[in-house]
């Protein structure tokens, strides 16, 4: 680390008049294992790391930003990236509200979020740990004819971030992951189920969870139906719930707001949710997967209410996108690695549970469909007009209980009227990777779409 | 200028020597690839970037397991580290000595006549502008605009100890227009890419105002979109984006991975009739220029054009050089990487299916109630179900054989053998789309193809009864 923080100082003291240099370095480990039939099918161990380089140059027009960066550490490598986003900036156009992030004085939350587990465990260890996996999906049900892909995958990285602006950040995280691909069979066919289990090391994972997962979703699809076409009660289990609050967060990028490009843009303190619906973004809250201490622009990540008692509250900001807006910034900046540029956008998102639990959810609804899976999200969702229409898989729901499986289905509706007609939040809060946790979510009146 | 090689060729010789003698199959796969992007937003140039990337992958192949590793470090002391590394899945024991003799290298040429390293930053400013101007033009509801340029200028060199050794320059060029439309329902969007494996000698003025023109057109037009139907109708897709659905529908279902592994509803089915006799669909890395072009793929093999389905019959599947192996036969030339710090693996090139006999203006005109499918966005699919959906970002009613209401984006969904059986009428008017197909975490550049076509019938998922 201490490496990586003198290779960026020198690289920003490189900054020459007029002209603020932000510089990202980040190394990391891989370890991937993928098993088929008890045997290793592939085994990846690899090292990377790279630069990004933004330099702005200042003007009495405005700020220009230029950006550069290369996969290697190499001095050659770097100093052709400062040259490059040095040279880049002068083509940019001149803008007032372009700047770099200051220290604002909010300390980081002190998350420890690299385990010493990762590099700790013998890679012999992470191969059994794959092969177990498939074993049991293997055994779990007669009726698995297969695991198309049983996995342990885990990295470590390393990262800061140094700015001439006085930005400077740390960021360490490591992550282990199981994860399984079942198919299962009968005489109607094949459906396929696919489990996970995550953590920051080997130690917090749990086989079974992944292997149930896997088993009961791929068998329980077995026979499934399409059903007739109308309007009805959807419940998301945790999981889909979680892909949709993702889709939700989108929107609630300052950047997106004041851009023009989201459905929520004005509607700040108006009910754009029904009242049991409280969503916060917390990256400081280590539960989350992608728990942070540093946003993508080395502020410090904070705890923000977006949406309170179905009251839309506020956005995130990164800098740039806060002075657009005239506010304060939110540490809400993301970053995808060195390539990527900050820019506004959730992290860790998570609603305020219900009193519920899944079962007792379904009987409420009474009849509906409980969502299991859910395809299409990048192709059927516009986060700007705010239209969602994805392909599902999932049982039906008949006098309050878990009825038949259906499959080759649509649900359809606006991202704006499923927010007021969430009916039920559950009390099943999960941890899962990805920018949000998940919960039961009961939404009334979806068209579903079948035969 | 002819550059020096990546890795000098008894380096190479060596590196493979040492991992050849630790499995039976071992492979450098090497690459150099400078990357720019230059975006405009809201009439403000916002950012100029660049990027290189260089490094090797190195596989090792033993039984069937693969090893693999990856470096940006090229120096001979790099690639033995790296080698090491992928062969650590090696059975013990001391590892015998293998020669391996590799012949010249002679690195196919791109197609590109104008290099993006050789044109200057303000031109492609005046490339975003161009089209930022264009798209406003069209209509005072358009209410943002953002025009991306981005291209990639690729060297690399794959080689192996069957002696193999092969390498190209590919030079991959992309413009994309995004609008935004406000109305009084809201906001709409509109999306146009262009993208071609040449250099910047196809960013044309015609293609420039031709993309913005073509998004700025949909944003507006979908203004006064309403929502698209729910359930089963006739759908007549527009030639180009179509091939999306074949895509899914088949495409990733007749790659080999998936076959071997019996995860696709196509295993085991060569010979049979699996689609509407209407239906010849060609996988094809050759076609010049297109996206999914490459004259060797990421394993050395040549591009080729390989039939899948005949006149409705399973004729082939894909295959990379491990599967082919496996199976005693050559590699269709589909092996693929995102990267050098990639695997590679069976992926689709240009995908497409043959025109055929009908007239694009009579289909739709004997449909007499459907949906007429302008422009598809993307799509998924389970390949051991078949079950797929893939996206309309532009659409319209068809009423009495005439196109008419704008419909909301929405999703269709199907099941790939179902489907293939509804084709009833297949269009001359070919062309094809760009897209960026994911498997397994990897992204790399296709092109999908179809003439104006229809389906008897199709789940539409919009919200309207």
């Amino acid at each position: 680390m201490s490496e990586l923080r003198d290779l960026a100082r020198r690289v920003v003291e490189r900054a020459e008049a007029d002209e603020h240099v932000e510089v990202y370095l980040s190394r990391g480990t891989d370890t991937d294992v993928e098993v088929y039939e008890g045997e290793i099918e592939k085994l990846t161990t690899a090292t990377s790391s790279g630069i990004g380089v933004r330099v702005l140059l200042e003007g009495d027009a405005g700020a220009r930003v230029g950006t550069a960066w290369a996969g290697s550490l190499e001095e050659a490598a770097v100093d052709e990236a400062l040259a490059q986003a040095r040279d880049n900036a002068r083509f940019a156009t001149p803008d007032d509200f372009v700047t770099f992030a200051r220290p604002d004085g909010v300390g980081p939350a002190g998350l420890q979020l690299l385990s010493e587990g990762v590099r700790g465990t013998a890679l012999a260890r992470k191969i059994d740990l794959a092969r177990e996996l498939e074993r049991v999906v293997r055994a779990g049900d007669a009726r698995i004819r297969q695991v198309e892909r049983a996995a342990y995958s885990d990295f470590v990285v390393e990262a800061v971030l140094l700015s001439t602006t006085g930005v400077e950040a740390r960021y360490a995280r490591s992550g282990a992951y199981l994860s399984v691909e079942a198919i299962a069979s009968d005489p109607a066919g094949d459906q396929t189920g696919w489990g996970l289990s995550a953590g920051r090391s080997p130690e917090e994972l749990d086989l079974m969870v992944a292997a149930r997962d896997a088993v009961e979703r791929a068998t329980r699809h077995l026979g499934a139906t399409r059903p007739a076409s109308r309007r009805m009660s959807v419940v998301l289990d945790p999981r889909t719930a979680a892909s949709f609050l993702g889709i939700v967060g989108r929107a609630l990028s300052g950047e997106a707001v004041v851009r023009g490009r989201s459905f929520f843009a004005g509607r700040r303190g108006e009910a754009v949710a029904s009242s049991g619906v409280t969503l916060v973004d917390d990256p400081t809250d280590a539960r989350h997967f992608s728990a942070s201490n540093f946003d993508g622009e080395g502020l410090a990540c904070r705890r923000n209410t977006l949406i309170e008692d179905g009251v839309l509250r506020d956005f995130v900001y990164d800098t740039v996108s806060a002075r657009r807006a005239g506010v304060a910034g939110t540490g809400g900046a993301v970053r995808a690695g060195i390539a990527g540029s900050p820019s506004a956008g959730v992290r860790a998102l998570r609603l305020r549970p219900g009193s519920l639990t899944p079962e007792q959810i379904w009987r409420e609804v009474g009849e509906g469909l409980l969502v299991d899976s859910l395809t299409g999200v990048h192709s059927g969702v516009n986060p700007v007009s705010g239209d969602f229409s994805v392909g599902v898989t999932g049982l039906m729901i008949r006098d309050g209980e878990l009825a038949e499986a259906v499959r080759e289905v649509t649900v359809a509706s606006t991202l704006q009227r499923m927010l007021l007609d969430i009916s039920h939040v559950g009390a099943d809060l999960t941890w899962l990777p990805g920018v949000a946790a998940g919960q039961s979510l009961a939404i009334a009146d979806l068209a579903v779409s079948g035969a | 200028m002819v550059p020096s090689p990546l890795i000098e060729p008894d380096v190479l010789e060596r590196v493979l020597s040492f991992a050849g003698a630790r499995g039976e199959f071992a492979e450098v796969y090497a690459e150099d690839r400078r990357s720019s992007g230059a975006s405009l937003d809201q009439g403000r140039v916002e950012e100029l970037s660049s990027g290189r990337d260089r490094g090797a992958g190195i596989r090792v192949v033993v039984g069937e397991t693969t090893g693999f590793a990856h470096t940006a470090d090229l120096s001979e002391a790099g690639l033995l580290a790296a080698a090491e590394a992928a062969a650590a899945v090696a059975r013990s024991g001391e590892p015998g000595a293998r020669a391996v003799t590799l012949g010249r290298l002679s690195e196919r040429a791109s197609l590109a006549h104008v290099l993006p390293e050789e044109v200057d930053k303000a031109h492609r400013v005046g490339l975003l502008r161009r089209a930022d101007d264009v798209a406003r033009s069209q209509g005072g509801a358009i209410s943002q605009v953002q025009v991306g340029i981005g291209d990639s200028s690729r060297h690399f060199l794959v080689a192996n100890t069957d002696g193999l050794i092969a390498g190209e320059h590919q030079v991959r060029t992309r413009f994309v227009v995004s609008c935004v439309a406000s109305g009084d329902a809201g906001l709409q969007t509109g999306y146009q890419p262009f993208a071609v494996t040449r250099g910047f000698e196809a960013l044309s003025d015609e293609v420039i105002e031709s993309t913005a023109r073509q998004a700025a057109r949909q944003a507006l037009t979908k203004l006064r979109a309403r929502p698209a139907p729910s359930g089963d109708l006739p759908v007549v897709l527009a030639g180009g984006s179509g091939g999306i659905l074949f895509h899914e529908a088949c495409g990733h279902g007749l790659e080999a991975d998936a076959i071997l592994k019996q995860a696709s509803v196509y295993a085991n089915r060569l010979g049979e009739r699996v689609a509407s006799p209407l239906v010849s669909l060609v996988d094809d890395g050759t076609v010049a220029g297109e996206w999914g072009y490459l004259g060797v793929d990421d394993e050395g093999h040549p591009g080729s054009r390989n039939v899948l389905i005949e006149n409705g019959v399973l004729t082939d599947y894909m295959w990379d050089l491990l599967r082919a192996r496996r199976e005693g036969r050559a590699s269709s030339g589909n092996g693929r990487r995102q990267s050098y710090q990639h695997l590679p693996m069976v992926r689709m090139t240009n995908t497409y299916l043959l025109p055929g006999q009908d007239d694009a203006a009579e289909i739709i005109a004997q449909t007499p109630y459907g949906v007429y499918v302008a422009q598809l966005g993307g799509g998924q699919v389970n390949t051991t179900t078949g079950d797929f959906v893939f996206g309309m970002t532009e659409a319209y009613l068809i009423e009495n054989g005439v196109v008419t209401t704008p419909l909301r984006d929405c999703n269709l969904i199907g099941n790939g053998p179902a489907i293939l059986q509804r084709v009833d009428a297949v269009a001359g008017d070919f062309s094809m789309t760009p897209g960026t197909c994911g498997k397994d975490g990897q992204s790399v550049p296709v092109g999908t193809g179809q003439a104006t076509m229809r389906l008897t019938s199709v789940t539409i998922g919009g919200t309207a009864s």
